[in-house]
C-alpha cells in the first residue's frame, strides 16, 4: 500500500501532497520537510530507495523517489509493493501529466493543483494503484474536463442536459446540421454513455 | 461584495512574496475574505473558494473551517462543485471529524447517479477515507457496481471493496460472489484491481485462501491469463518498453506467491509458467528487471523444485553485476531473505556481495554488509574478516558500530585460533575503538583470560597500542585490565609469539597514570586504571612505594568512585597488607556461558579456591572485582555483598545466573517441580580427565571426617548413593559425589541424572564421568553435586532419572529425604 505521495522542489516547497493514511495537519508538513532533507542528501548515481523517515511509520516503510529537473516525486510505501514497480509508476505518472499538460513543467503543478490532484485519482486510489494504462488515464479525464467546461458554459440545470444527452440514442444524430446559413457541428458525445 | 479571486490569481499573488511573514499575511487577508463569502452563503463561488483553501492547506496553513462547504459542495448538482467538494473532502476530512457522516448519504446517492464520472468520484471517496461504519451504509451499493459492466466503474469498486474490507473484515464474504466473474475481463485495469482484492482477500483470510485455492481453481486461471500476456506478441495499449503490462505481470506473480506458499498442488501448477517468464523476460530495462525480480521472489516463497530455485538464485546474481544501482539494490535485499534457506546457493556469490562493500552507495554498503555476515562460515572467515576488517576502516561512522558488533559476533563463532581472535579483536579496538558496543570489553575481557597461553602476547600489544594514543576508551580499557592483571609477564620480556619488548615498571606505571590523569579518560575507565595500578603492586618488586603514592593522592579526588577505590586500596596497604597479596592474585579462568570456539578448555584453578574461602572480605570489599564474582559463581553468594558495581561483571553474573537457572521453581511441600535444566552437558564441556581428578579427590584441603554414606535410590536394578564430605572453613558447603551402579545383566545408557532442591538451598551439578552404567555392577558413573545450605536446613532433594534399558526409555521420579544429619546441620 501506498502511504503517501509528496512532490516537491529543489527547495522543499511542496507541490503536491496527498497522505493515504490519516495524519493531523502538523505531522504532515513534518513529514514533508523531513523527506525533502532525506532526499536531498542524495548523490544523483545512488539507488532511488530509502528507508523511511522516523515520522512517517519505522522501518516497514521505504521511500521511492524519483528527480525529474526541479521536481522530487517522492512515493512512500509498505512493503507489498513491488520497488522497481514503484519506479516504473512514478513514471507513468509523470508521463501521464506530460499528456496531460503538453510537455508538463513546475508551473503547471503549481497553477493547477486541482487537476494534478484529480490525474493522481485516476492512477491511484486509497493507496492502490488502479490504473497504469496511460491512454486510458488520459481519456478519462478529458472527458471530466469536458464534463466540467460544459457546465461552466451552460448555467441552467446542467446535470439535466447531461443525462439527457447520455440518453440521446447517439448513431441517429446526424454530424451535422444545415440550417440555411448556419452550420453546426454535433460534438462527439460517446464518452458520456 | 467583490467577486472571490480565482486560484490562479491567488497563486500568483502568493508567489510574489518574498518572506514567509509577507506570505503569512497574504494568507489570513484571503482566508478572511473566503470566510466571509462562506458565511453569504454563495453557491456560484464555493468551488472558487474551496479549490483556494485546499491550495493554501497544502502550503500547511490551516483550512478546518471549510469542511462544511466541501459538504455542500458535494450535495450540489453540478460536476464541478462536486468534483472539487469530494477531493476537499479527501484531504480535509476523516473519520476523526463528526462531520464526515454527514457524507454518507450524499455519497449513497451518488454511487446510484446516472453519470459514471459522479458515480467514480463517490466510489473514490468512500475507498480512500470512508470510516468503518459508512462502509457498514455502503457496502452493498459497492457490492453492486462490482458487477456492473462498466469497466471504469468496475475497477474503482474493486479498490473500494478492498478499503471496505481493511475497516470492516467481516464483509469479506459478501464480496465473495462477485469476484467468480473477475477474471473473466478483458479489460486491463479491471484485471489489476480484481487481482489486487482477491490478493487482499487471500491475506486476510486463511478460509479464503483455501476457498480460492480449491473450488475456484484461481492458480489455473491466474497462469492462463499470464500465459497470454507473455504470448500474446505486442499490443500497442498496453506495452511498456517492450513488455505487455508489467504492472499486471507483477500483481499476478505476487498472487501467485500467496497461492502457493506453502501448498504443493499450486507451486507445482505454477512452475512452468514461473520457469517461462523467468527465462523469457527481457532484462535490458527496468519493467523486465521488475517482472524478474518478482519472479524470483515468489519462487523463493512457494514450494517450487530444486532446478526452479537455482534458476533465481541465479538470477539474483546476474542482478548483483548489473550496472543499475537500483537492481543492484533489490537483489541484496532479497538474497538478504533467501540466505537462511538456500545457504549454499547464495554463498556462490560471496565475491560479488562482498565488492558490493566498496560501493558508494550508502543503502547499498548496508545490504552488503549484513548479507557479508550471513555468509560468514567456518571456511571463509579469514578472508571474509579481512575485508570486513578493511570496511570498519573505510565506511561511515553510522556503521561502525554494528560493523564492530558483527565482526565480534563472527569471531567468536568461527575464530580459526585464539591468536587470530584476539588480533582481530585488537584490530576492531584500534580502528573503531570508540564505537565499540559496551558489552564488548567485558567479553573481551573473559576472552583474553581464556587464552592462557596468550597472555604475554596480549598484554604486550595492547600496551603498544596504548602507548601511542589513549582516547579510545573500550581499548584503553581492555589494555588497563590486562596490564594490571599481566604487568608481570610484561616487564619480564616473556612473550614466544612476538619480538618482546623491553619495558620497566616505571614506564608502565608511566603509562597508566596517564590515563588517569588524561581529561579524555572516562570515570569508567579511571576505574580500571587506578585498579590496574593497584593490581601492579604485588606483580611489581621495585615500585612499590611510587603505587602507594598514587593510590594515595587518588583518596582525595573529587570523582567519587576513584576516591572510594584509592581510599580501600590505601586501607589494603595500611591495614591489610598480610591479605594483599591473596588478594590481588591471578584472575582465575572464567566460565563461558555458551559453549564456543575450538579451543575451549575451562579450568576450576584449584589454588584460587582456598584463598577467597579463607579470607572472609570486610564488607565493603576492596576485592578486585571479579574474584568476588567467582565466589557467586561456586556458592551463588548469598554472604558477599554485591561488588563494585562499574566494573565488568556480566559474565561471571551470568554464570551465576545459570545456576539459578537449574534451580528452577520448587517448594518444601513436594509438588512436581519444575525440573531443573539438565546439568550434565550444556553447563561445562569438561575433558574427562579433569573430572576424574575431582571426582576422586575431596574438593577442600580439609575434610570434615566420616560422614556416613546413604544409598538414595535403589530400584530395578539401579543403585545410587550418595557419600559427603564438608568444609570446616565453610560450613554452608556440602559437596555429595553420587555413584551409580547397575546390578542388571545389560547396560544402561543414556544415562542422566537430574536433581532438584527446595528453594532455600542452591545446588551445582558438575559433569558426570559417563553416561552408560555398565552391568552386573562392573562399574559406575560418578557425579559431583555441591550444595549450599546457608540456613542449615534440613536437606532434601528430588531427584530424576532418565536412561535407557532393554531397548526402552525409562524414566523415574524419586525423593531423597534420609540424608545424615552432620551432611547439613
Amino acid at each position: 500500500m501506498i502511504q503517501a505521495i509528496l512532490v516537491f522542489n529543489n527547495h522543499g516547497k511542496p507541490r503536491l501532497v496527498r497522505f493515504y493514511q490519516r495524519f493531523p495537519e502538523e505531522i504532515q508538513q513534518q513529514i514533508v520537510r523531513e523527506t525533502f532533507h532525506l532526499v536531498l542528501k542524495r548523490d544523483d548515481n545512488i539507488c532511488n530507495f530509502l528507508e523511511g523517515g522516523s515520522l512517517i511509520g519505522g522501518s516497514d516503510y521505504k521511500l521511492i523517489y524519483r528527480h525529474y529537473a526541479t521536481l522530487y516525486f517522492v512515493f512512500c510505501v509498505d512493503s507489498s509493493e513491488s520497488e522497481l514497480g514503484i519506479l516504473d509508476l512514478i513514471q507513468v505518472f509523470v508521463e501521464t501529466l506530460d499528456k496531460c499538460f503538453e510537455n508538463v513543467c513546475e508551473l503547471d503543478l503549481i497553477f493547477h493543483m486541482d487537476k494534478v490532484h484529480y490525474i493522481l485519482q485516476e492512477v491511484v486510489m486509497g493507496g492502490m494503484v488502479l490504473e497504469t494504462n496511460m491512454n486510458e488515464i488520459v481519456a478519462q479525464i478529458e472527458a471530466q474536463n469536458r464534463l466540467e467546461k460544459s457546465e461552466g458554459g451552460l448555467s441552467a440545470a446542467p446535470a439535466r442536459a447531461v443525462s439527457a444527452v447520455k440518453n440521446i440514442n447517439l448513431p441517429e444524430i446526424p454530424r451535422n446540421i444545415n440550417l440555411g446559413d448556419l452550420n453546426i457541428k454535433v460534438p462527439n458525445l460517446s464518452q458520456f454513455v | 461584495m467583490p467577486a472571490p479571486i480565482r486560484l490562479r490569481e491567488l497563486i500568483r499573488t502568493i508567489r510574489t512574496a518574498r518572506t514567509q511573514a509577507e506570505e503569512r499575511e497574504m494568507i489570513q487577508k484571503e482566508c478572511a475574505a473566503i470566510r466571509s463569502s462562506f458565511r453569504e452563503e454563495d453557491n456560484t463561488y464555493r468551488c472558487r473558494n474551496v479549490a483556494k483553501l485546499l491550495y493554501m492547506h497544502m502550503l500547511g496553513y490551516p483550512a478546518h473551517f471549510g469542511q462544511l462547504e466541501c459538504l455542500k459542495l458535494i450535495a450540489s448538482q453540478k460536476f464541478t462543485d462536486k468534483r472539487i467538494g469530494y477531493l476537499g473532502a479527501m484531504l480535509l476530512l476523516d473519520e476523526r471529524q463528526d462531520v464526515h457522516l454527514l457524507m454518507t448519504n450524499c455519497i449513497k446517492n451518488d454511487l446510484n447517479h446516472s453519470t459514471q464520472f459522479v458515480q467514480g468520484l463517490a466510489l473514490c471517496t468512500l475507498g480512500c477515507m470512508g470510516s468503518s461504519e459508512m462502509c457498514r451504509d455502503l457496502a452493498g451499493e459497492v457490492e453492486k457496481l462490482l458487477k456492473t459492466s462498466n469497466s471504469y466503474l468496475r475497477k474503482k469498486a474493486a479498490l473500494c471493496a478492498v478499503h471496505v474490507i481493511r475497516k470492516v473484515p467481516e464483509l469479506m464474504e459478501m464480496f465473495l460472489p462477485a469476484t467468480k466473474n473477475l477474471l473473466n475481463e478483458k479489460n486491463h485495469g479491471v484485471l489489476h484491481t480484481s487481482v489486487v482484492l482477491l490478493t487482499e482477500m487471500c491475506e486476510r483470510s486463511p478460509d479464503m485462501l483455501a476457498h480460492f485455492r480449491k473450488n475456484e481453481k484461481l492458480v489455473p486461471q491466474l497462469v492462463r491469463i499470464l500465459k497470454n500476456l507473455i504470448m500474446s506478441g505486442y499490443s500497442p495499449e498496453h506495452d511498456v518498453s517492450g513488455i505487455s503490462d508489467p504492472f499486471l505481470q507483477v500483481r499476478i506473480l505476487r498472487l501467485l506467491r500467496i497461492l502457493g506458499r506453502n501448498d504443493d498442488d499450486s507451486s507445482e501448477a505454477m512452475n512452468d509458467i514461473l520457469a517461462q517468464v523467468a527465462t523469457n523476460t527481457e532484462t535490458s530495462k527496468n519493467v523486465g528487471n521488475a517482472i524478474l525480480y518478482e519472479t524470483v521472489l515468489t519462487i523463493m516463497d512457494i514450494k517450487s523444485e530444486s532446478g526452479l530455485r537455482v534458476l533465481a538464485i541465479n538470477i539474483l546474481g546476474r542482478f548483483l553485476l548489473n550496472n543499475d544501482k537500483n537492481i543492484r539494490y533489490v537483489a541484496l535485499t532479497s538474497l538478504l531473505k533467501t540466505v537462511q534457506t538456500d545457504h549454499n546457493a547464495v554463498q556462490r556469490h560471496r565475491s560479488t556481495i562482498v565488492d558490493c562493500l566498496k560501493d558508494l552507495d550508502v543503502s547499498i554498503k548496508r545490504r552488503a554488509m549484513e548479507l557479508s555476515f550471513a555468509l560468514v562460515n567456518g571456511n571463509n572467515i579469514r578472508g571474509m574478516m579481512k575485508e570486513l576488517l578493511y570496511f570498519l576502516d573505510s565506511c561511515e561512522p553510522e556503521f561502525k558500530a554494528d560493523c564492530a558488533s558483527g565482526i565480534f559476533l563472527a569471531a567468536e563463532k568461527y575464530a580459526p585460533s585464539k591468536r587470530w581472535h584476539i588480533d582481530t579483536i585488537m584490530r576492531v579496538l584500534t580502528t573503531a575503538g570508540s564505537y565499540v558496543r559496551d558489552d564488548a570489553v567485558p567479553n573481551l575481557i573473559q576472552l583474553i583470560t581464556n587464552s592462557v597461553e596468550m597472555h604475554a602476547y596480549t598484554v604486550q600489544r595492547l600496551y603498544k597500542a596504548i602507548l601511542g594514543d589513549y582516547s579510545q576508551q573500550p581499548l584503553v580499557q581492555v589494555a588497563a585490565w590486562c596490564i594490571g592483571e599481566y604487568g608481570d609477564l610484561l616487564v619480564s620480556g616473556q612473550c614466544e609469539e612476538e619480538e618482546p619488548i623491553q619495558v620497566t615498571e616505571d614506564e608502565v606505571l608511566d603509562i597508566l597514570e596517564s590515563v588517569l590523569i588524561s581529561n579524555m579518560s572516562t570515570s569508567v575507565t579511571r576505574g580500571y586504571a587506578l585498579t590496574a595500578i593497584m593490581k601492579l603492586s604485588t606483580r611489581f618488586t621495585c615500585t612499590v612505594n611510587r603505587i602507594k603514592k598514587v593510590v594515595s593522592i587518588y583518596g582525595s579526588s573529587i570523582d567519587v568512585e576513584l576516591q572510594q577505590r584509592a581510599v580501600e586500596y590505601n586501607a589494603l596497604f595500611k591495614k591489610y597488607d598480610h591479605m594483599r597479596s591473596a588478594l590481588l592474585e591471578r584472575m582465575p579462568v572464567m566460565e563461558k556461558v555458551t559453549t564456543n570456539g575450538p579451543t575451549e578448555i575451562v579450568q576450576t584453578n584449584g589454588e584460587t579456591e582456598p584463598a577467597p574461602l579463607e579470607t572472609k572480605p570486610p564488607p565493603s570489599g576492596p576485592q578486585p572485582t571479579s574474584q568476588a564474582n567467582d565466589l557467586l559463581d561456586l556458592l551463588g553468594g548469598n554472604d558477599i555483598t554485591p561488588v563494585i558495581p562499574t566494573a565488568p561483571t556480566s559474565k561471571p553474573a551470568s554464570a551465576g545466573g545459570e545456576l539459578l537457572d537449574l534451580l528452577g521453581d520448587i517448594t518444601l511441600t513436594g509438588a512436581p517441580a519444575a525440573a531443573p535444566a539438565p546439568a550434565s552437558v550444556p553447563q561445562i564441556s569438561q575433558p574427562p580427565f579433569l573430572l576424574d581428578g575431582l571426582s576422586s579427590q575431596p574438593l577442600f584441603n580439609d575434610i570434615a571426617a566420616g560422614i556416613p554414606s546413604i544409598t538414595a535410590y535403589s530400584k530395578n536394578g539401579l543403585k545410587i548413593e550418595f557419600t559427603f564430605e564438608r568444609s570446616n572453613t565453610n560450613p554452608s558447603v556440602t559437596v555429595i559425589t553420587i555413584q551409580a551402579s547397575n546390578s542388571t545383566e545389560l547396560d544402561m545408557t543414556d544415562f542422566v541424572f537430574q536433581a532438584a532442591v527446595p528453594k532455600t538451598f542452591q545446588l551445582q551439578l558438575l559433569s558426570p564421568s559417563s553416561s552408560i552404567v555398565p552391568a552386573f555392577n562392573t562399574g559406575t558413573i560418578t557425579q559431583v553435586i555441591k550444595v549450599l545450605n546457608p540456613q542449615k536446613q534440613q536437606l532434601r532433594m528430588r531427584i530424576k532419572l532418565t536412561y535407557n534399558h532393554k531397548g526402552s526409555a525409562m524414566q523415574d521420579l524419586a525423593e531423597v529425604n534420609n540424608f545424615p544429619p552432620q551432611s547439613w546441620q
